[in-house]
């Protein structure tokens, strides 16, 4: 692995190192270019992830301090914890649960599709599905996407098969075991999946893509990458013209460091991104970084998200296997005849017993929770997600109240559930209903929003530097050599499981960066 | 306080009920036995633990709570989180993490103490021998009071992060040793049609 010198002002410096990060930093060492990768959180790997729910939350989870406030279920019933993402090389592709689905046409383009909707800050992307298909296809192939590029769709588990039945049943026709970065059979130096039901804990068989054990492995080969975990940037310094100059961080040690850049990309997810610009506002910058629209920290997306949990008479065992095993896609079109805009996805779900206790429902106790978990080996579930609305008032800020271990500022995250979500959470609850009670469930439940996994949209791309963060390569306005490569870019936020489009951002903002460099543009 | 795990030989994982026979059974030797209050149970026969454990006398030494304290913890779990089949011995967990948050913060303990008197005084003197009607009576009273969140709260990891709750409901924890479930039944689920193969293609066996 290469080691750079603080001094040295020609490397790109990434903070993070998650599907955004860890893919930008390998695709600018394969072109040559320096990298110097800042994560926060510690090396683990396949041998060191653990099989135990709670062991490895601890293990891999972002647990610094956050607050919460607003109107979402997610404030009362975390309020420490509004998104369960991780603090890890490999950032939250060591959690994900791999299903790499691109976003549809419309999607690019709410505004021009939904029209005007009151409460919502809808914008059309400054690129379009059709620019970004030749991109999708670079990131499917290097994430070995199953359905893509000859590679056979998983088999499915019993979770699936309880899915499958319900779903054709009541005349879903899209319904299989997904688009998945989890290997069907062995590729790129990695094994086929074994089933073991921990996709969520960090894949100890390393068959689910991660960062951690592709991208980051590849770009160290290549001798450009500096990669430095334990390292949490507190601060994006800038120049008097008004570029970005280095950044500050705190190392293993807890000794303040400081190294110079030609080009900072921000990958800290959709919380921790805008929370750095806002902690680097200066005299020259006084409300934050690449800022002068207003809109760092707003327009915060998490996905409209539920699940329904169903009992059956007989044995299910919903712990086998991959954890999303399936999905159905037939709700994932624009149809407001169901009295909402936009679209959703049903995607099987398991929890172990640990956190179903947690999670099936937050803060419920007596006879009714334990009948559930009574029935646990009986029960199927599954995961709804789909587009929520993009609000300027749902936002990301610093609360200067409560201060983390390097005296920075928390920050708070704001959320008011729009009309829309409510509208498509009770219509996914119900057809999530439908689906089980057509496999012929005795009971179901409907579970409230878990923590936020889907982070989106707190630096959006536009095509205005007016009123939005980043153009449509994630080069922020107002700074040209500071980048935003994670969710943090979208616009807005779409049905599907936002992985794929980030990494395919990645490869994109790569190639950019690789040409304005050498156009000296940069 | 001292507890001693049994962890018994892993044997072959009974793929009918998914029970694991491992298991983390909070087993004090008796001479060592000092704290101010000694939780001792068995495990029924017939449980599914019984089998498993090599013995079926449990013990849980308090540090700072009395056995009529933890005997009330205990009680309390059980009507926030009633299960049949799950041993005294969980419950006793309970009462054991309670007591060590009490051990740890002076104030943690008077909330317990306060909260386990008060639920005494609403039984009319012994909140652990009233009858199930009555104790949920007097803890849905108490609902989302502090002392009441504590122990709800405590109940999600204390009664169900353990090995006993997972072969009670049949959950097998860690699957990595074992090879996962590519040949262990993953899809053996019979009671609904096999989906086709163009929606769920066959594993891959080389």
């Amino acid at each position: 692995m290469a080691k750079f010198d603080m001094g040295d002002d020609s490397v790109v410096v990434i903070i993070g190192s998650g599907a955004g990060g860890g893919t930008l930093a390998n695709e600018l060492c394969q072109k040559g270019i320096k990298v110097v990768v800042l994560e926060a959180g510690g090396v683990q790997s396949s041998a060191s992830f653990i099989n135990d729910e709670w062991k490895s939350f601890v293990q891999l989870a972002w647990l610094d301090p956050r607050t919460t406030s607003g109107s979402w279920r997610v404030a009362k019933d975390f309020s420490g914890l509004p998104a369960w993402i991780c603090k890890t090389v490999g950032g939250t592709t060591t959690h994900w649960a791999g299903a790499s689905l691109r976003l549809q046409e419309h999607e690019f383009k709410v505004k021009t599709t939904y029209g005007d909707i009151p409460g919502a800050n809808l914008m059309d992307w400054p690129v379009t599905l059709k620019e970004l298909e030749p991109w999708y296809a670079k990131a499917e192939d290097k994430m070995g996407v199953t359905r893509t590029n000859g590679i056979p769709g998983l088999p499915g588990n019993n979770n699936f098969k309880v899915m499958y039945s319900g779903a054709t049943k009541l005349g879903y026709k899209d319904v299989h075991t997904g688009n998945m970065a989890i290997n069907s059979q062995p590729r790129d130096g990695r094994g086929r999946c074994m089933q073991l039901g921990f996709c969520f804990q960090g894949c100890k068989s390393g068959a689910k893509w991660s960062t951690l054990y592709t991208e980051i492995p590849k770009a160290e080969a290549t001798g450009n990458l500096d990669l430095r975990p334990q390292s949490h940037v507190t601060r994006i310094e800038h120049n008097e013209a008004g570029k970005v100059t280095g950044v500050v961080y705190f190392d293993k040690d807890g000794k303040e460091q400081r190294q110079k850049a030609r080009v900072v990309c921000v990958a800290g997810n959709s919380i921790e991104t805008p929370r750095l610009l806002l902690l680097s506002a200066s005299n020259l910058f006084k409300d934050g970084l690449a800022n002068s629209s207003g809109q760092v920290g707003r327009n915060y997306m998490r996905h409209m998200t539920g699940s329904v949990y169903a009992a059956f008479k007989n044995p299910v065992h919903m712990y086998r296997g991959t954890t999303m095993a399936g999905i159905i896609r037939d709700e994932a079109h624009h149809d407001t005849k169901r009295g909402f805009a936009g679209g959703y996805e049903m995607e099987t779900l398991s929890l172990g017993i640990p956190f179903m206790a947690a999670f099936l429902n937050p803060g419920g106790w007596g006879e009714d929770f334990s009948w559930w978990m009574d029935r646990y080996t009986n029960l199927a579930g599954m995961w709804l997600v789909g587009e929520d609305m993009p609000r300027e008032t749902n936002r990301v800020t610093l609360n200067t109240n409560v201060k983390d271990k390097w005296g920075s500022p928390v920050p708070n995250v704001h959320f008011d559930d729009h009309d829309n979500d409510i509208a498509m959470r009770n219509h996914a609850f119900k057809q999530g209903e439908r689906v089980y009670q057509a496999a012929g469930a005795i009971r179901t439940f409907r579970t409230p929003p878990y923590p936020s996994t889907h982070n989106l949209g707190t630096c959006r791309m536009g095509a205005s530097a007016k009123d939005s963060v980043c153009n449509a390569y994630g080069q922020t306005h107002d700074i040209p050599n500071l980048f935003i490569s994670d969710g943090s870019q979208f616009t807005t936020g779409g049905a599907e499981n936002p992985t794929l489009t980030i990494v395919t951002l990645a490869i994109r903002q790569a190639d950019h960066i690789a040409r304005q460099m050498s156009a000296r543009a940069l | 306080m001292r507890v001693i795990p049994i962890a018994a030989d892993s044997g072959a994982c009974d793929e009918g009920t998914g029970e694991v026979p491992k298991l983390d059974l909070p087993l004090a030797r008796r001479e060592f036995l000092k704290g101010s209050g000694i939780l001792m149970g068995t495990i029924a026969i017939g449980s599914p633990l019984a089998a498993l454990a090599p013995s079926p006398v449990w013990a849980v030494e308090l540090k700072v709570l009395t056995k009529a304290e933890g005997d009330a913890l205990m009680k309390m779990g059980r009507t926030l989180y009633p299960h049949k089949r799950l041993a005294d011995a969980v419950y006793a967990l309970l009462a054991k993490d309670l007591d060590a948050k009490a051990a740890g913060d002076a104030a943690t303990a008077t909330l317990l103490r306060d909260g386990i008197a008060a639920l005494n005084s609403a039984a009319g003197g012994n909140f652990a021998r009233a009858n199930d009607k009555k104790r949920l009576e007097i803890v849905k009273a108490i609902e989302g009071q502090p002392f009441f969140a504590t122990v709800r709260g405590q109940c999600v990891t204390s009664l169900y992060d353990n090995d006993m709750a997972y072969a009670t409901f049949g959950y097998p924890g860690s699957a990595w040793e074992k090879g996962g479930y590519i040949t262990r039944g993953f899809q053996d689920l019979k009671w609904l049609p096999a989906p086709p193969l163009e929606a769920s293609p066959k594993p891959w066996f080389g």
